[in-house]
């Protein structure tokens, strides 16, 4: 009996609270039909927006990913003085307010900021430009490849990686032959968790993109311009769009376990 | 190839004792060698050092007489089997073995096909053929180990380090891969170094022992020597069953404090002084009554027959002790006055007695 109480709850509270928004900005979006909602996506703004946003996340992927293998290899594989403050210093993004995060690159970048003039002088503008906004979203993205890497690689041992020295391999080698290919699942895994949070980040983006639009202006950014505009469809609909995105990123985590399971069926 | 290590030390920071206790050790080329000893005994430290996976305090290790400084110098020198086999479960038996080939730079590395026939007689010289598509998860525990064994010699090393390689393996298999071990080391005319915990198995398959305690060497010897003059009460008792006597050496004659045991003549040269007689089970013997007044004080309980020997066990006043004779001895003195230890080895101060 009370297995049927709390698995009925367990649903009640994800139906209310993970369903029904996505739900609710679908309708929204789709309110005044299905060409009304496409065609609020071909405004050259919204595309600027859509096009930044997968901009950033490519780059913050990419990077967050060869530095968070790296990151976890040297934290699981060796021993140093510092190690255990390193570990915590890498979950720091997930611990901070983002909007601290993107205080901080202002701080650093801005026109008044330490290294802000001296940038100026060299014509390379950082903040309320599209590298601040990649700076921003690679803070906040930066803990998920390590985080999901490190305990499979903890697990993994170094006796594999061992062999392979003694074999003759170089180190780019024992990476990229032995130590990747065990972890792979963990890595699709926190490489999807990255792009989804990148796709979606909003609030340190916010702070240091200065809002331009067509220039500055991520999806995130866009929708809420939007929606204090009035134009609601608009709004959602990018909103609508920007879920979906973020979702199959989600979604495509636990593909490998499906091949898996299908490959089995056929042995 | 011959190896040499000398005064190798490591310490590990924290530590008080270090892991390896001025070391050394030389192992000339064609040699079967086995490190034995207790877990924590610095066997498989040292064979990590041998390696290179390790760094060390102090000390140098000679690979033919030309020092090797980092794991890369011995790159396809040497093989190496890991306890656990640590084979790359991801790749197929075939590219597991042809892995050390594999990641040679381009200009050294063996065409694709010469690769391929490098495998194929490696599968077969590890009994093996067939199985070069399979992955390592379909294997059993043998065919693993036989695989990690062909990964290791597949550059062509002329030293192989083996890491307890028969430690997962169950009661059967591990007795015919030695043997198959010996000759395979035999025909590639390799120079072995092997560390196991089992004794039996070290004097079974190494032309010489090397026994290791708390990070030194204790004893480097040929089994023979080892059974006979084993350098300290730990040798003699780690090298099998063994029953201990103390007493006191007086005129040139051991007195067991036991007054069952018999005194017997020591060697020229021991002086007087406390000493304790060790000796194997199957050693000892019961003296028979001489006249039909002597009190029988030893009877031998039977406890079954193993390895070509009966086991029994003798109450010695307190303590039960182990009594072996051979299985084809007519009719065994099971009964009698008195122990006949004098096949004893004299230890005083834990060291034998010269």
């Amino acid at each position: 009996m009370t297995r049927y109480v709390v698995w009925a709850a367990s649903w009640l509270f994800i139906l209310v609270v993970l369903v029904t928004p996505p739900a609710l900005v679908l309708t929204e979006a789709l309110k005044d039909g299905v060409g009304a909602s496409l065609a609020t996506l071909s405004d050259p703004d919204a595309q600027a927006a859509i096009w930044l946003t997968l901009r950033v996340s490519v780059v913050a992927v990419i990077l967050n990913t060869l530095f968070g293998i790296l990151a976890a290899w040297v934290l699981v594989k060796f021993r140093f003085p510092g190690r255990q403050f390193l570990q915590i210093l890498v979950e720091l993004p997930l611990s901070i307010s983002p909007v601290v995060s993107g205080l901080v690159w202002l701080l650093l970048f801005g026109a008044q900021g330490w290294f802000g003039p001296l940038l100026e002088r060299w014509n390379i503008h950082i903040a309320f430009a599209v590298p601040g906004i990649i700076l921003a979203t690679l803070f906040v993205t930066l803990p998920y490849v390590v985080r999901t890497v490190m305990p499979v690689m903890e697990v993994q041992g170094r006796d594999a990686e061992e062999a392979a020295v003694l074999a003759g391999a170089g180190f780019w080698q024992v990476l990229w032959h032995v130590t990747l290919p065990g972890v792979r699942g963990a890595l699709l895994s926190g490489v999807l968790l990255t792009t989804a949070r990148a796709l979606g980040e909003f609030g340190a983006v916010s702070v240091v993109s200065g809002h331009i639009p067509g220039e500055t202006e991520t999806m995130p950014l866009h929708i809420e311009n939007l929606y204090n505009g009035y134009q609601s469809v608009a709004a959602f609909t990018m909103a609508a769009l920007l879920a979906l995105m973020a979702m199959s990123a989600v979604l495509l985590r636990s593909a490998p376990e499906w091949l898996a399971r299908l490959q089995e069926k056929k042995a | 190839m011959s190896i040499e290590v000398c005064n190798l030390v490591r310490q590990v920071p924290g530590a008080r004792q270090p892991l390896l206790d001025n070391v050394s050790l030389k192992v000339p080329d064609g040699a079967f060698v086995a490190l034995v000893g207790p877990s924590g005994a610095g066997k498989t430290t040292l064979l990590r050092a041998i390696a290179g996976l390790d760094n060390c305090s102090s000390g140098s290790i000679l690979l033919d007489d030309s020092p090797m400084t980092s794991v890369r110098d011995r790159a396809g020198r040497m093989g190496f089997v890991f306890q656990n086999y640590a084979l790359f479960p991801h790749m197929t038996v075939a590219r597991n073995i042809a892995f050390g080939l594999d990641v040679q730079p381009r200009a050294e590395r063996p065409a694709r096909a010469q690769i391929a026939r490098r495998v194929e007689e490696l599968l077969e010289l590890m009994q093996l053929q067939g199985m070069g598509g399979k992955h390592p998860a379909k294997l059993s525990g043998g065919q693993r180990q036989r695989v990690a064994l062909a990964r290791a010699l597949a550059t062509g090393p002329r030293v192989l380090l083996l890491d307890e390689p028969f430690g997962a393996l169950d009661p059967i298999v591990r007795r015919s891969i030695r043997t198959w071990l010996r000759e395979l080391h035999d025909t590639l005319g390799l120079t072995t170094i092997l560390v196991t915990h089992d004794q039996e198995e070290a004097l079974e398959v190494a032309d010489r022992i090397v026994v290791m305690q708390s990070g030194r060497i204790v004893q480097d010897a040929s089994p023979m020597d080892l059974d006979e003059q084993p350098a300290t009460e730990f040798v003699m008792e780690f090298l099998g069953e063994a029953v201990s006597f103390p007493g006191e050496v007086r005129h040139g004659r051991m007195i067991p404090d036991d007054a069952l045991a018999l005194p017997f003549a020591v060697p020229e040269g021991v002086t007087d002084g406390p000493a304790v007689a060790m000796i194997r089970p199957y050693e000892m013997n019961i003296q028979k009554p001489v006249s039909e007044q002597d009190v029988l004080s030893i009877y031998a309980a039977p406890r079954g027959t193993r390895n070509g020997y009966r086991h029994y066990t003798l109450q010695l006043g307190e303590r039960v002790v182990p009594f072996y004779r051979p299985v084809d001895e007519a009719d065994v003195q099971v009964q009698g006055v008195a122990l006949d230890i004098s096949r004893s080895r004299l230890f005083r101060q834990g060291l034998l007695c010269a």
